[in-house]
């Protein structure tokens, strides 16, 4: 069975934990890389990872190897003090990069 | 285009032909393909949008009673009481086949079903707004996996997209347009050759017969 980790913000993730989700804190993106790193090393034992916006922001190298491969799914989630909006920028580069421009009108 | 090497030889001009049959043919179905991910794409890319906005909506009016919860209790109690979750999540993984994209698909099971099983304290000794900050925690987590496979999806098929448009681009206004180009050289110089052999054959013909009959006409 594959699991689901979390990694963000140690205030962040602590909800996350009473649903049974692996939490990984970590307190700066450089933390949080290194995590990713030996989350995704070897097998594909980790199928979804959430990553918080706010660690994510500095970390785009990191997250974008994963963007061609089918495991594991790099999701962003927002923080404690809301989204920055980088889940929805995520979503506008993808679109622009198979349309070849901007259609969703934001 | 002429430039380029190509031996003007009847041979080489049916292989030409061939290619040029084989490219016109696998061009129209990478436009197939590519039209219809792209009928795909903006299905998902739709869906994608919605789920996105619910779960960041839920998350953070999540995390806002979980901010509450967490000035209503000391850091200590809060974090004993989330300590040991009872609940536990195990993910299967399938695949789907989306014009030979292979996305994924989750399908997950809880250990406990019974959802008041998320709070893994007493009641005693925390507060109700903890159990609130859980709850929303645990609606919005549906969605959140939703996302995960939409987006996920959504990602995997932009890759297929634009490889499959650079394809199409590439045989559409290169490899096309230089078949093309050379088969029409090739017909022209082979035509000109003809022409030549033509008049070659005249010429001697009309020294032949000088030379055979001192005739002149």
């Amino acid at each position: 069975m594959l699991k689901i980790a979390v990694i963000g913000g140690a205030e962040t993730v602590m909800g996350f934990k009473a649903l049974g989700l692996e939490t990984y804190p970590a307190a700066d993106p450089a933390e949080a890389s290194k995590i990713l790193r030996s989350l995704t090393r070897g097998s594909d034992e980790y199928a979804i990872i959430y990553i918080e916006e706010n660690l994510a922001e500095k970390m785009g190298q990191e997250i974008d190897r994963f963007k061609d491969r089918p495991t594991p799914a790099i999701i962003l989630i927002p923080g404690r003090e809301g989204t920055i909006g980088l889940g929805k920028q995520a979503l506008l580069s993808a679109v622009e990069r198979a349309v070849g421009t901007n259609i969703l009108g934001d | 285009m002429a430039g380029t090497a190509v031996t003007p030889t009847r041979m080489v001009l049916n292989q030409l032909k061939g290619r040029l049959k084989t490219a016109r043919r696998g061009h129209k179905l990478l436009k197939d393909k590519r039209d219809e991910l792209m009928r795909q794409f903006l299905d998902v890319i739709k869906q994608n949008k919605e789920l996105r906005e619910r779960v960041e909506q839920g998350l953070t009016d999540a995390f806002a009673s979980m901010q509450v919860a967490s000035s209503l209790m000391s850091p200590e109690m809060l974090e004993q009481s989330l300590l040991y979750p009872r609940q536990s999540v195990e993910l299967g993984i399938k695949y789907k086949n989306i014009m030979s994209v292979n996305v994924p698909v989750y399908s997950f099971s809880t250990k406990n079903n019974d959802p008041s099983e998320i709070y893994p304290y007493g009641f005693a000794q925390t507060s109700g707004e903890l159990d609130d900050a859980l709850g929303k925690m645990a609606d919005v987590f549906q969605d959140m996996l939703e996302l995960a496979q939409v987006e996920k999806t959504m990602q995997l098929l932009a890759e297929e997209i634009e490889k499959t448009r650079r394809r199409v681009n590439a045989l559409e206004y290169i490899m096309i347009p230089e078949l093309e180009g050379n088969i029409k050289y090739i017909s022209m110089k082979l035509e000109e050759n003809e022409n030549a052999t033509k008049v070659r054959l005249l010429k001697v013909k009309e020294m032949v017969l000088q030379d055979a009959h001192n005739y002149k006409q």
